[in-house]
């Protein structure tokens, strides 16, 4: 199949599995294989029954034939990847890291997609970061943002141990997030779990503080325009309302502003192996892939 | 000598009702007051803790770091405490204040999310602070899950954990099972923090007594989060009367709460509509403020607001899905008025 680039998986935990049923739909992503460190596993397993190659040889297994594949997808741990990522490299594999090693520049498909075209690396951030960054960014190529900030909460099922443990890390990569893709001068993310049953869908809600000179009409157009963009790859990606407009002034840590602008955001997961409430998990594998696709359309050189 | 701690969070707690506009001034006279009556523990922080000042719970008129530099400077025999909740807070937040020189470190969750603080726990013991876990919205919950959650908080490091009433929805009978279940299956310390939504925060933090709680929480005059808490001033009257030693003197408190406290909200203390409701539905307390002015903004009722709140089942911490309600509100209010005149 010259058309399609070879991919892998490595990692064939909940995030490794929903990612094969979204990389086995795509146009320019062949999905060569799925790796594992358990022979037992229930991703591995689930691949072998869509006839997809499989193994539990870890990333070793992948580099002994880094020649068959030219792109890894590594939903493992930020520890594994950390160790794996110079190797991945230096076997010319391009590595979409959906661990928080933060080997790479974050990406953001809506927003910097080309950064995952010019490096051998590239981190998806968090599931936060995914579903608030491209709202900062689309005020802020509209209007200058002081300060922007996120509420991210989830529904506690959704929240593996890895989360739980390393809920600062969720927290600062988000607000981190937040600067250097969404451009605002100071981010702040906050992160909450919410353990209602039956389970919630993951909302978030993205406030910017508005400089003076702003255009009301031209910024709800912006966060309109941008979430019509994230919905093309998350479908369960909405507005509850129409952006809703404060006067201030508000006192921010990254200034004084005179007015903000709240977006209410609701993700509805796919239901590809996540249970459709965890938007969370489904706005990150979604997001990978499109990121896997830009990096294979570059690859085939094609405009597609 | 005194049968349990006491800690007073007017300048934690009381931060909500004053929307965490508090004054380096203010903090001098609370702390100055509350430590001459021989208060052991002042809490100082942003209502919602450390880096709680923000868009969602509201921007802090004086950086907390600096109230807290205050407070420290202030006190003389009082250990002064912060509340830190993981997912607003982060490990160097703590770490700043125990450089500054607070000494115990309370690290609050949901109820049920325990294993979310693990981190937050392990350093504030390696920082050398006391550690306290506190469990918030704990009547949510039954006594036996709620003790499993106190487990987790207790194999992390914490030194006490507290059954946290942040609705003030308890029955003086929920409090007492809770605490009771707490002091049997844990080996660290037990502590109540009540609010007085159903007019009990008192009632339930001296039956939380009667079942050998370790640790119990009031403010000044009340001065807390959506009806107000265990007002300090009439805890200690109360079990002074019972024979209960406080080591607090009782009139030096009354005079705090009356001449320091009373005059920053002159009001607090009466449980209006909202407040009773928040306890009635069992939602969380620092929602009323921001639920009268978002009720304000989308001219809808806070009634509806709040009712709405506990339907969608929000915990501590989801302030932005006031706006969200108040949004639907409005918008269902506007559809039943067109349908209205469309009928005519």
């Amino acid at each position: 199949m010259s058309d399609r680039i070879r991919c892998a998986i490595v990692g064939s935990g909940n995030i490794g599995t929903d990612l094969m049923y979204k990389l086995r739909r795509s146009a320019v992503l062949e999905l060569g294989a799925m790796i594992g460190i358990d022979p037992a596993s229930e991703g591995l397993a689930r691949a072998r029954d869509l006839g997809i190659l499989t193994s539990a040889g870890g990333a070793e297994w992948l580099l002994e034939r880094a020649a068959d594949f030219a792109i890894v997808f590594e939903a493992t741990t930020a520890r594994v990847h950390r160790a794996a990522a110079p190797r991945y490299a230096e076997a010319g594999l391009k590595a979409i890291d959906l661990t928080p090693a933060k080997v790479g520049p974050n990406v953001v498909p809506t927003v910097n997609l080309e950064v995952a075209l010019d490096n051998p690396n590239v981190n998806m951030i968090t599931c936060g970061g995914q579903a608030t960054t491209p709202i900062v960014a689309a005020v802020g190529a509209v209007a200058e943002v002081p300060y922007a900030e996120i509420v991210s909460t989830v529904a506690s099922v959704s929240a593996g141990p890895g989360t739980r443990q390393n809920i600062d890390e969720f927290t600062k990569t988000t607000a981190t997030a937040l600067e250097e893709v969404g451009g605002a001068r100071v981010g702040k993310a906050i992160m909450i779990l919410n353990p209602a049953d039956p389970p919630i869908i993951m909302r978030n809600t993205v406030f910017c503080a508005l400089a003076e000179g702003f255009d009301e009409a031209t910024v709800a157009k912006a966060i309109l325009d941008i979430v019509d963009q994230v919905h093309g790859y998350v479908p369960g990606y909405r507005l509850t309302s129409d952006p809703v407009f404060d006067a201030g002034p508000f006192h921010t840590p990254g200034g004084t502003a005179p007015a903000r602008v709240v977006a209410l955001l609701e993700v509805e997961g796919a239901g590809d192996y996540f249970p459709a409430y965890a938007g969370n998990l489904d706005i990150m594998t979604a997001a990978a892939t499109r990121v896997g696709e830009a990096m294979a359309r570059h690859m085939l050189g094609s405009g597609r | 000598m005194s049968a349990f701690r006491l800690t007073d969070s007017t300048l934690r707690d009381g931060s909500h009702a004053l929307a965490h506009q508090f004054t380096e001034e203010q903090v001098r006279a609370v702390v100055r007051g509350l430590d001459a009556a021989g208060v052991p523990v002042i809490e100082v922080s942003h209502g919602d803790g450390l880096g709680g000042s923000s868009f969602n719970y509201g921007f802090s008129h004086t950086s907390e770091l600096t109230l807290l530099h205050t407070a420290v400077a202030e006190v003389r025999h009082a250990k002064i405490a912060v509340l830190m909740l993981p997912g607003i807070g982060v490990k160097e937040d703590l770490a700043a204040a125990a450089e500054i020189g607070a000494s115990v470190a309370r690290i609050a969750t949901h109820c049920t999310e325990a294993d979310i603080a693990p981190q937050h726990i392990a350093l504030a013991k390696e920082l050398g602070m006391e550690a306290v876990g506190f469990l918030m919205m704990s009547h949510m919950i039954g006594p036996d899950e709620l003790l499993e959650q106190a487990k987790l908080m207790e194999s992390y490091g914490a030194d006490c954990v507290y059954v946290v009433d942040s609705a003030g929805a308890m029955t003086i009978d929920d409090a007492r099972r809770r605490v009771a279940t707490l002091k049997t299956g844990l080996g660290c310390q037990v502590g109540v923090h009540a609010h007085n939504n159903l007019s009990l925060a008192v009632a339930n933090s001296m039956a939380a007594y009667e079942e050998g709680v370790d640790q119990i929480d009031g403010c000044t005059t009340g001065l807390g989060a959506g009806a107000g808490n265990c007002p300090t001033e009439i805890l200690v009257a109360a079990f002074e009367k019972t024979g209960v030693p406080t080591g607090v003197d009782p009139f030096a408190v009354m005079d705090v709460a009356e001449e320091v406290v009373r005059p920053l909200r002159p009001l607090q203390g009466v449980i209006d509509r909202d407040g009773l409701l928040l306890g009635y539905a069992g939602i969380y307390g620092s929602f009323l403020l921001h639920a009268k002015r978002a009720a304000l903004r989308f001219g809808v009722d806070s009634k509806d607001i709040l009712l709405e709140l506990g339907r969608r089942k929000v915990v501590g911490g989801q302030e932005d899905m006031i706006i969200d309600v108040a949004v639907e509100l409005e918008r269902r209010a506007a559809e039943a008025m067109a349908h209205r005149t469309q009928d005519r």
